[in-house]
């Protein structure tokens, strides 16, 4: 059964029409990917998701239940957790704050402690900087943050936009395993990126995006394997 | 063109001398100088006016000298403060020299033969009196810069002799009343002659303030060191004793400072209360609100209507009578947080400018609310509502008072002393409540006993069964000081609460914030609200204060001072808001003697503040951190991207 699904929905900035008929789906412990140019609404789907855009026609299903109506506050504790573009870590709370705020909606002690111990794990990093300013880390650091912090709410499913967007290369790999790492762990994950290459090698299936419409989708093996895909997006002639 | 390092810049001298020389040049032009120079500083010595004109190249070229490192190439730190006082002195000499040609009677009525004669030191000689004022310029601007050469500490020290004679000069008047009030008239006479420092006395408090400052400074470092290594339970007591001696100091401050003082203390007080709750829309959410002074009239005329006994009391109106100042206090909060979420709720959605707009508009509603025909038969229109009694208290509700409050202090010294570990429960909710209630209940006992036995003994014909009437500035003072240390106390819990960053999540991103399950609404309805409380607690004190409440008294004015305060001191820094409502507010009642020139001056600081110390006087840690260098931060090896 389908953790996520989205059915033809339609999204709108003012007049522009952004999302045009939007449908996909997620399976439980999946990585999806979206991948798709500059403007072809891959941002907007997971806004739309997560509820901070709200779409004018079509519906958005979670595990069963219909979720268009719910604030983006209540998501979170429906189960769905996002790591924003450009990270948007709170740049003037300390790594330990931003990792409370991840935490804001849930109320069991016990469990956002092992979370915590979970996350600092995962990132040992962080848990040197736990009393540094979110702001002045690098960028791969910030990108530790911004993923931890959206585990500490503990997510049916996480939204990452753009994880790869302005880090080095070798940081970039270090980022896609830990996505893996996350995953294995029970985590089902849609992922959004421009680097198509990397998130296929990752993914279990993914969707392509132009202007606001699915043009292709399929596992990631064939993905990675169709000629347009390939042209467009793989830089492969 | 030459790069070496030994080229000058002259610009950079010239920009500075000039802008020393244009403010002595337009301190001349609006009259200051001459009003000034009525005042004399120091007896026979030295006037306001001529401090001026000794202090504008003597202050640039002490700030500026150490930063024209590259501009100045080899010339030696004096020559450098010595080249800019002689160009400083340039403007002023050229305006002594304009005037003789051209009339500015006209235009500007005060460059006029008492300027010029202020600026030529009163000599019969233009020319010798225009070389004199350049000379002693072109001397400023020399020590300004020679002072940067002492080492830290002796020029610190320096500076504090200074800013202490020139403080006392300037306020004698009420340094002299504070001293006449304490001691004898003579012991004021030896000091002051008619009001004014003699020089006698100038010279011996500079001396003992720059030697005071100086051991300070050399031994600074070592209390710090010796402080750090005592041990948690005896520094937890040294703290402890510098709050009971701080919070002793302002309960005898204004039996110190006599009435005029304790006005303006009172004033500060209430614009700090407004501050501390204004700094929880700005500071820690972001919400620039301009119309803070809605929630101070609010409270102000919940009061008045209230209590007053006049015709539109509601003691006149409805014959309820029980009403008095400390039953309505709660309710003029409650009127404020209510109206705050009431004005809250249209803006939700506005962000920024658009938001400080709105609330800037709210701002302005309620003055002409206040103001209008359709509410005067409530709230009285222009006229106001009058006849606001003065609080009463009776002396057994202060003696029982008194008994709780030393209670609490001795149960919070105790716990230092007994049982320090004790955990009466793993629930720290329980644990909390459980030490508090049982060290607070052996204080009691204790409190109790004392000042019972002590009455029995000594003061066995103190009668407790009467009114005692809070009256005056004196009086009002505690009502404030309570007011404000209730305030602090939630500041601070607030600060560093769950709640309190979930407002600083939203000032840093607000989408991000909701994404991590922060209900925006919310929570800025709750920061208005609870932001709005102290704007309450403000105007009902306010209002019993003044005993008449009148629209005039909220306009914008009241929120720019609000909002200033709070830039000042230091955005989100709840010392830095008692630091800036002092300087503030408390500077200009001080320097009311200027009378015209006040609001040039109180300008003039705020720019000099904005450029010196653009985050503030005293800043929250976190924007210390931001802007200090935080060598743990560029030493760590930094992952890269």
């Amino acid at each position: 059964m389908a953790l996520l699904e989205l059915n033809n929905v339609h999204a709108y900035y003012g007049n522009i029409h952004a999302l045009k008929g939007i449908s996909l789906q997620v399976d439980e412990g999946e990585i999806v990917t979206l991948i798709g140019g500059n403007g072809a609404g891959k941002t907007t789907t997971l806004r739309t998701i997560s509820g901070l855009l709200k779409p004018r026609e079509g519906n958005i299903i979670l595990a069963g239940e219909d979720i268009i109506a719910y604030k983006p506050n209540e998501l979170v504790a429906k189960g769905i957790a996002m790591v924003p573009e450009g990270r948007g870590v709170f740049a003037k709370l300390s790594v330990a704050d931003n990792l409370e705020m991840g935490a804001f909606t849930r109320n069991d002690k016990a469990g956002i402690l092992q979370d915590l111990e979970y996350v600092y794990n995962l990132f040992p990093r962080l848990y040197e900087r736990r009393t540094q300013l979110a702001g002045t880390m690098s960028g791969g650091e910030q990108q530790m943050l911004a993923t931890a912090r959206a585990l500490m709410a503990r997510p049916k499913v996480l939204l990452m936009d753009e994880p790869s967007m302005g880090l080095a290369p070798v940081l970039v790999d270090t980022i896609f395993d830990t996505i893996q790492e996350i995953n294995n762990e029970g985590t089902t994950i849609l992922l959004v990126e421009q680097n198509a290459h990397v998130a296929l090698q990752i993914a279990d299936r993914g969707y392509v995006l132009q202007t606001g419409e699915i043009v292709l989708s399929g596992d990631a093996q064939t993905l990675q394997k169709d000629e347009t895909v390939q042209k467009a997006y793989l830089g492969m002639e | 063109m030459n790069t070496t390092q030994h080229t000058i810049n002259w610009k950079a001298f010239l920009k500075y001398g000039l802008l020393a020389g244009l403010v002595i040049v337009y301190v001349s032009a609006v009259g200051m100088l001459e009003a000034f120079n009525e005042r004399e500083v120091i007896r026979d010595v030295v006037t306001l006016g001529q401090l001026l004109i000794v202090g504008a190249p003597f202050f640039i070229s002490l700030i500026i000298t150490q930063h024209l490192e590259k501009d100045a190439g080899n010339i030696p730190l004096p020559a450098r403060g010595l080249i800019i006082g002689a160009i400083a002195s340039i403007p002023p000499v050229v305006l002594v020299g304009l005037t003789q040609v051209i009339n500015f009677r006209p235009i500007l009525v005060n460059i006029n033969r008492g300027m010029v004669e202020v600026l030529t030191f009163e000599n019969e000689s233009l020319l010798v009196g225009s070389l004199i004022l350049a000379a002693v310029m072109t001397v400023a601007g020399l020590a300004g810069s020679s002072i940067t050469l002492l080492p830290a500490k002796p020029r610190r020290a320096l500076l504090i002799g200074l800013i202490w004679v020139l403080g006392v000069g300037v306020m004698s008047e009420l340094v002299t009343g504070v001293l006449s009030e304490h001691f004898s008239r003579d012991f004021e006479r030896s000091l002051f002659e008619r009001d004014t420092l003699k020089a006698t006395t100038a010279a011996g408090l500079f001396l003992i303030t720059t030697l005071i400052a100086l051991g300070w400074g050399y031994s600074n470092d070592d209390i710090k060191k010796q402080y750090r290594a005592l041990p948690t339970s005896s520094q937890q007591i040294a703290r402890g004793s510098g709050f009971l001696l701080l919070g002793l100091f302002l309960i005898v401050l204004p039996q110190i400072v006599g009435s005029a003082l304790s006005e303006t203390l009172s004033i500060v007080g209430l614009f700090m209360l407004m501050g501390l709750g204004l700094n929880i829309a700005i500071g820690l959410a972001g919400l620039l609100d301009l119309g803070y002074v809605t929630n101070y009239a609010v409270g102000a005329y919940v009061m008045a209507v209230m209590t007053s006994t006049g015709a539109l009391g509601l003691a006149e109106k409805t014959g309820v009578d029980f009403l008095n100042f400390w039953i309505v206090l709660p309710i003029s909060v409650i009127a404020a947080m209510i109206t705050g979420f009431i004005f809250a709720v249209p803006v939700l959605r506005m962000r920024g400018d658009y938001l400080a707009i709105a609330t800037l508009g709210f701002g302005e509603i309620i003055r002409i609310l206040a103001l209008s025909d359709w509410l005067a038969p409530i709230i009285g229109g222009a006229q106001g509502v009058l006849f606001i009694p003065n609080p009463t208290i009776d002396h057994i509700v202060l003696w029982r008072g008194g008994q709780i409050i030393a209670a609490l202090l001795i149960g919070h010294i105790l716990r230092a002393f007994i049982k320090p570990d004790w955990q009466p429960s793993d629930n720290i909710y329980v644990a909390t409540i459980t030490k508090f209630a049982a060290y607070s209940a052996m204080g009691l006992v204790i409190s109790v006993a004392a000042s019972e036995i002590v009455r029995a003994i000594f003061f066995s014909s103190l009668d407790l069964s009467g009114q005692a009437i809070v009256r005056g500035p004196q009086q009002i003072y505690y009502v404030i000081l309570g007011a404000a240390i209730l305030a602090l106390t939630v500041s601070v819990r607030l600060n560093n609460s769950r709640t309190g960053r979930q407002w600083m999540a939203i000032r840093e991103d607000e989408d991000v914030a909701a994404a991590m399950g922060i209900s925006t609404a919310r929570a800025k309805l709750l920061a208005f609200t609870i932001s709005a409380a102290t704007g309450g607690l403000a105007g009902g004190i306010l209002a019993v204060k003044l005993g008449t409440v009148f629209p005039t008294s909220f306009n914008l004015l009241v929120s720019i001072n609000v909002l200033s305060l709070i830039i000042i001191g230091g955005m989100g820094s709840i010392p830095g808001i008692i630091l800036g409502a002092l300087f503030l507010l408390g500077l200009p009642e001080l320097l009311r003697e200027f009378e015209e020139f006040r609001l040039l001056l109180y300008g003039a600081l705020l720019v000099a503040m904005m450029l010196l110390r653009p985050e503030g006087l005293w800043p929250s840690a976190v924007r210390r951190r931001e802007l200090a260098d935080d060598d743990s931060v560029s030493t760590a090896p930094a992952v890269g991207d």
